[in-house]
């Protein structure tokens, strides 16, 4: 017998006729899909179409269509081979992978001690964790600044425990950009990290070393499987936005090297480039989307993994 | 029994706390070679306690373990030639069926091929190697089991540990199982050693049982000798079920006594030994299915005692009857092997019936 609604279809005991489900469907999710749309895809798809056009005379773009400025970027410029833009890349994406394995060395063991916590106690250390997620970002690195400054206390104590030699400051330079960095990304890494180990099922270490394992390979087989999507999103969640950062870089570091976040925003201030930033910004988020789909693709075909 | 083989584990006054709770204490066990060696007890008394301190997953507080003669107390867990079956199967999840069976070879690291040809065997014993490349999580439990199993017989442990290995599954399942370890550890001759709580898997399945109770070993012997010859009131209840009877001594003779109960007077032959012959008063235990029920008018005679039948059960194969003598609640069970079906004509509920103790069934308990 026909019902009335066309196709009626059951989903966790509730019927509902296909023109109601999508209704609610568009009634749920439509601010969502029209606030994605509108903000992320349409900009998106405007960077794709301006890096393919030309910079007008004085700012602005225009046709024709060119993909000059992809040459430009990889090196091919009006003046022959120079390897600038290569370099910027190559320099953000290591200060992405430098500040992504820091946070990974301390993230470690801070998601194994806080869930070794009581209850209390953990939730003391998740709020100490998120606390630099309060505090507005160029405050924060200012702070650093004051805090690293060549006659700080902090400085001096490096200096008498011989960390840094006499005269040396700590700021700015490498490790204040690390630390700058470190502060900054190392919630992202902590949270979803903390999470994986506080499910972890200890019964499995208790069998692998049952069964011979050492404490490296109790690790290695037994932890570390357990905790790699949490492991995996963190990494994500650090490396993607780390590519990008500049402010750090430039007010910890002294500013003397263009990341690829700041060649974007000169090509887009300064130079009045729209054509050129877009084409950076696209290159660099499409070096992301390849690495993140290469891992997507290595960790799903990944079945019997190789045990030494 | 097993003490003159060769053991293969010699635990010497043991003893553990966690806490203010006193988990083992001096634990005294000798587990022969070959051996399938069950310790039973209720949840909380310590057996599996025991069990991780062989493992080496756990560290006595004092005493002395000994795994094929060698002293293990500084041998790490993963150097002990013994292999576990968890209770939760702890089963690697992200590894296929093949390759959690391989684990423990390849973390000894032994050769590919002499691997592969052990995992293969292995699996082929407990009748897994169509499941070799699955996931756990594709496995139902009874399944699991075999693949923990397979993983911790394929190291060829001295001993292998199993705690509460069939908890998990389901009643038919259980009983599948039990004979199929059972003829599994008689095939390979390995030490077995199990953790239940289930007094009739410990009795189905093992050569000798240790009961436990609170920290102690309460008694070890074979099933036979646990169920026959109860020394404790715990023991007693916790094997099977048993009529517990306060008796004092009236008379003793050359080779049997006379004692008063509630119930009335009973002979024991053969008369106690050792303490229970020195003391005049003791519980005696005497299992229902050993109390033969007779018509009321059965002629009267020696430990034949008056009875009235207070509840009558059938249940099929058996019928169950509760009896009262002399303010004394006896249970009774009888076989219904008479062609009508009832184990014996006119006992009803509320009918007189004599209740027969025959001497050798009753067990002088020790508390």
């Amino acid at each position: 017998m026909p019902r009335p609604g066309g196709t009626v279809e059951i989903r966790f005991g509730e019927t509902l006729s296909r023109r109601r489900e999508l209704a609610r469907a568009a009634l749920t999710c439509g601010p969502a899909v029209g606030w994605v749309s509108i903000f992320l895809l349409v900009p998106l798809a405007a960077i794709v179409a301006i890096s393919f056009l030309t910079r007008g005379a004085a700012g602005g773009f225009g046709l024709p269509l060119t993909g000059e400025h992809f040459l430009r970027l990889l090196g091919f410029g009006a003046l022959g081979f120079e390897p600038l833009y290569p370099l910027i890349i190559a320099r953000s994406l290591l200060l992405a992978a430098g500040t992504t394995a820091v946070c990974v060395a301390v993230a470690f063991p801070l998601a194994f001690f806080i869930a070794a916590l009581d209850a209390k106690r953990r939730a003391i250390a998740l709020t100490l964790v998120v606390i630099p997620f309060w505090t507005n970002l160029l405050i924060r690195t200012y702070a650093w600044q004051i805090l690293l400054a060549p006659a700080s206390p902090l400085t001096r104590l490096a200096a008498a425990a011989g960390l840094a030699g006499p005269g040396e400051a700590l700021y700015p330079g490498t490790f204040a950009v690390y630390i700058g960095m470190l502060c900054a990304y190392l919630p992202f890494l902590v949270l979803p990290l903390y999470t994986a180990v506080e499910k972890l099922d200890w019964s499995l270490v208790e069998a692998a070393r049952d069964l011979g394992a050492d404490g490296p390979r109790v690790f290695r087989h037994a932890v570390l499987p357990q905790v790699v999507p949490g492991l995996v999103a963190g990494v994500v969640l650090v490396f993607v936005p780390a590519t990008g950062q500049f402010v750090i870089p430039d007010l910890l570091g002294g500013a003397k090297t263009v990341l690829l976040g700041s060649a974007i925003q000169q090509q887009f201030g300064a130079s009045q480039d729209w054509p050129f930033g877009s084409a950076i910004a696209l290159v660099g988020m499409g070096i992301v989307m390849t690495g993140l789909w290469l891992y997507a693709r290595t960790a799903g075909k990944r079945g019997s993994e190789d045990l030494p | 029994m097993s003490g003159r083989k060769d053991s293969a584990i010699e635990v010497r006054g043991v003893a553990r706390r966690f806490g203010d709770q006193q988990a083992l204490s001096d634990i005294d066990l000798t587990v022969g070679e070959g051996e399938f060696f069950s310790l039973l007890g209720p949840s909380g008394c310590g057996k599996t306690t025991l069990l991780r301190i062989l493992a080496g997953l756990d560290l006595p507080d004092s005493g002395s373990v000994r795994i094929g003669g060698e002293d293990v107390a500084h041998v790490p867990a993963h150097r002990r030639q013994v292999n576990t079956v968890f209770q939760s199967y702890a089963l690697f999840p992200h590894l296929s069926v093949k390759d959690n069976v391989a684990f423990g070879l390849r973390m000894k690291k032994v050769a590919p091929n002499a691997t592969a040809g052990r995992v293969a065997r292995a699996m082929e014993l407990v009748r897994i190697a169509p499941l070799a490349d699955r996931k756990p999580a594709e496995l139902s439990g009874g399944q699991k089991q075999r693949v923990a199993l397979a993983r911790a017989l394929v190291n060829e442990p001295r001993v292998l540990l199993l705690d509460e290995p069939l908890a998990a599954l389901d009643l038919k399942l259980r009983k599948e199982l039990q004979t199929e370890l059972r003829d599994l550890q008689r095939r390979l001759g390995m030490t077995f050693l199990c953790v239940t709580h289930d007094q009739e898997e410990a009795l189905v399945l093992s050569d000798t049982i240790a009961v436990m109770r609170a920290g102690r070993v309460e008694q070890v012997g074979s099933p036979q000798e646990l169920y026959e010859r109860p020394r404790t009131r715990f023991v007693s209840g916790f094997l099977g079920s048993c009529n517990l009877l306060a008796a004092t001594v009236r008379e003793r003779r050359a080779s049997s006594v006379l004692v008063d109960t509630p119930a009335g007077l009973l002979r024991l032959e053969p008369a106690p030994a050792g303490d229970a012959a020195l003391r005049s008063a003791f519980t005696l235990a005497v299992r229902p299915e050993k109390v033969v029920l007779l018509p009321a008018a059965a002629s009267a005679g020696e430990n034949r005692l008056p009875a009235r039948i207070t509840s009558a059960l059938y249940v099929g194969a058996e019928s169950r009857y509760v009896l009262e003598a002399g303010g004394q609640l006896l249970s009774a069970v009888a076989m219904n092997i008479g062609a009508a079906g009832a184990a014996t004509a006119g006992l009803a509920e509320g009918a007189g019936a004599i209740a027969y103790l025959p001497p050798a069934a009753l067990v002088v308990l020790d508390d």
